[in-house]
């Protein structure tokens, strides 16, 4: 009986007809697709995007020139040089981030005791040459300015799982 | 001069005329199927399909016809370079020149050939020599596989679609196109003929080599089959070409079974609308359920496609025309048969 069942059910496609009638009524289902660059998911306070150095509220750049960043980074992407300034506090003169050889983990942010080397939400960087992606310190410390607003906003929600 | 005017240059003219009315629509639709398939699969996918180039991505067509116009034609160095350029423009030929029988409305044909039926059969044969041609010329493995594949795939198809055909004939008594629409006038004769429909539109699917039997260029398989190789208006004919095929198939099922240009009742609202109108939108519900299809089956096992198109499709299309015959002659319903 069941394998008459099978054979009047081949013949009469019944299993192909009930798979494009599954189709057919998914053509009318609200589509999932972002229109990415005109629409953007939402971030993570903790998305690991594009680098920057902070500043203090008064304008005097946090980094303390550690380098335990330096240090901590699996990638060696990150290249410190450091003298004592005229007023004798630590500063960095030099502060490079090869983004091409950046494996984006976060390592250097969670190694920061001042929380001056920090990854922000900004993950639309790309160039049009190889050499736009070396930053040096002028290009972190921009970057800060730019986005310190995001930046503070995603490090005070993140805050209390800390 | 008046005898050069009115013997050849005006019918000439006329000629071309109808050549061009009929070809103009044909490309611009190929080109919008293109755009009408990738919208209709993204729906079915959940997605949205070509939606920037202009509005809900309508100059799509013409956006991936420039690309492929203004890239590099690459000639492999080990390719037969005659043959390699020929295939793409005899796939591409052959495709448009079935057209030529197509009745589109009540006399609105190209040329009234009384053999409609097997020219356009024998130009939709004639169609796995463009590929074959590629697989060889190519000189690549990949292309070379899925050319054998396609070319084994099409003969098999077509023994099931010339049975279909023939029961078609059987009922019709014609092989003019135009009479074979005419014949439906009373009723279409995917009625009488369902499964006899379904196996050729089934093969209609096999002969164009679209999903679920599209191993000639099964990706996962033979990175393109017949088309590795090939790349910008090369590429471009055998696309072309390709969907030209596909909106044929569909314009031979509404011919053979779908009643071609006929309203489907022949009452006041429906027989206002043009026969041409009506044509085109047989076509393209039978385009919407070639993509549709595509969009719902994975693809065949080599084997399995075999064995539908010899162990199933031919005994089951061939027993049909037996059938029918018997029908037609048992009632004295067999065309002709009158007197």
């Amino acid at each position: 009986m069941s394998a008459l069942v099978n054979v009047v059910r081949s013949m009469f496609l019944t299993e192909l007809l009930s798979g494009m009638a599954l189709t057919f009524k998914y053509m009318f289902r609200e589509r999932k697709t972002l229109n990415y660059p005109h629409e953007k998911g939402s971030l993570s306070p903790r998305f690991r995007g594009e680098h920057a150095l902070r500043r203090y509220p008064n304008g005097e750049e946090r980094c303390i020139a550690c380098k335990l960043c330096e240090a901590v980074c699996p990638a060696l992407a990150i290249t410190i040089e450091s003298e004592p300034r005229d007023d004798g506090s630590r500063r960095t003169t030099r502060y490079d981030i090869d983004m091409t050889k950046c494996i984006y983990c976060g390592l250097c942010q969670e190694a920061c005791p001042v929380d001056a080397i920090v990854e922000g939400p900004n993950f639309e960087f790309a160039t049009e040459t190889r050499e736009e992606l070396y930053y040096d310190k002028a290009k972190l410390l921009a970057n800060g300015d730019r986005w310190e607003s995001e930046i503070a906003a995603n490090l005070a929600a993140d805050a209390k799982y800390r | 001069m008046a005898e050069f005017w009115d013997g050849y240059a005006l019918p000439g003219l006329w000629i071309a005329a109808k050549i061009g009315a009929l070809l103009i629509p044909l490309l611009l639709s190929v080109a919008y199927l293109t755009w009408f398939e990738r919208k209709v699969m993204a729906a079915m996918q959940l997605r949205m399909g070509p939606n920037v180039v202009g509005p809900w991505g309508l100059w799509q067509p013409f956006a991936d016809a420039l690309k492929m116009v203004v890239k590099e034609t690459i000639i492999p160095t080990k390719a037969n370079p005659g043959l390699f350029l020929l295939a793409p423009m005899l796939t591409f030929m052959l495709a448009i020149i079935a057209w030529a029988v197509m009745p589109v409305g009540e006399g609105l044909v190209v040329s009234n050939i009384n053999v409609g039926v097997l020219y356009l059969f024998a130009v939709s044969s004639l169609g796995v020599y463009g590929i074959v041609i590629a697989g060889w010329a190519s000189n690549s493995r990949y292309a070379f596989l899925g050319a054998l594949r396609s070319a084994a795939q099409m003969v098999s198809y077509e023994v099931s679609m010339g049975f279909v055909i023939i029961c078609v004939l059987l009922c019709v008594g014609s092989l003019n196109l135009s009479d074979i629409v005419r014949a439906q006038e009373t009723v279409w004769f995917v009625f009488p003929l369902l499964p006899m429909a379904v196996v050729f539109f089934i093969s209609a699917l096999a002969e164009t080599n679209r999903h679920p039997f599209d191993l000639p260029e099964a990706e996962s398989e033979l990175v393109a089959g017949h088309l590795t190789e090939y790349s910008a208006m090369t590429f471009g004919l055998f696309f072309l070409g390709e969907y030209a095929n596909m909106i044929l198939m569909s314009g031979m099922t509404t011919i053979l079974f779908l009643g071609g240009w006929l309203p489907p009742i022949d009452i006041a609202p429906l027989n206002w609308i043009p026969g041409p109108i009506w044509f085109v939108l047989k076509i393209c519900a039978l385009l919407f359920v070639f993509v549709w299809v595509r969009a719902t089956f994975p693809r065949y096992r080599y084997d399995q496609l075999m064995r539908l198109g010899w162990k199933v499709f031919l005994p089951l299309s061939l027993f049909w025309v037996v059938l029918t015959a018997g029908v037609l002659v048992a009632f004295g319903w067999a065309p002709g048969a009158e007197g």
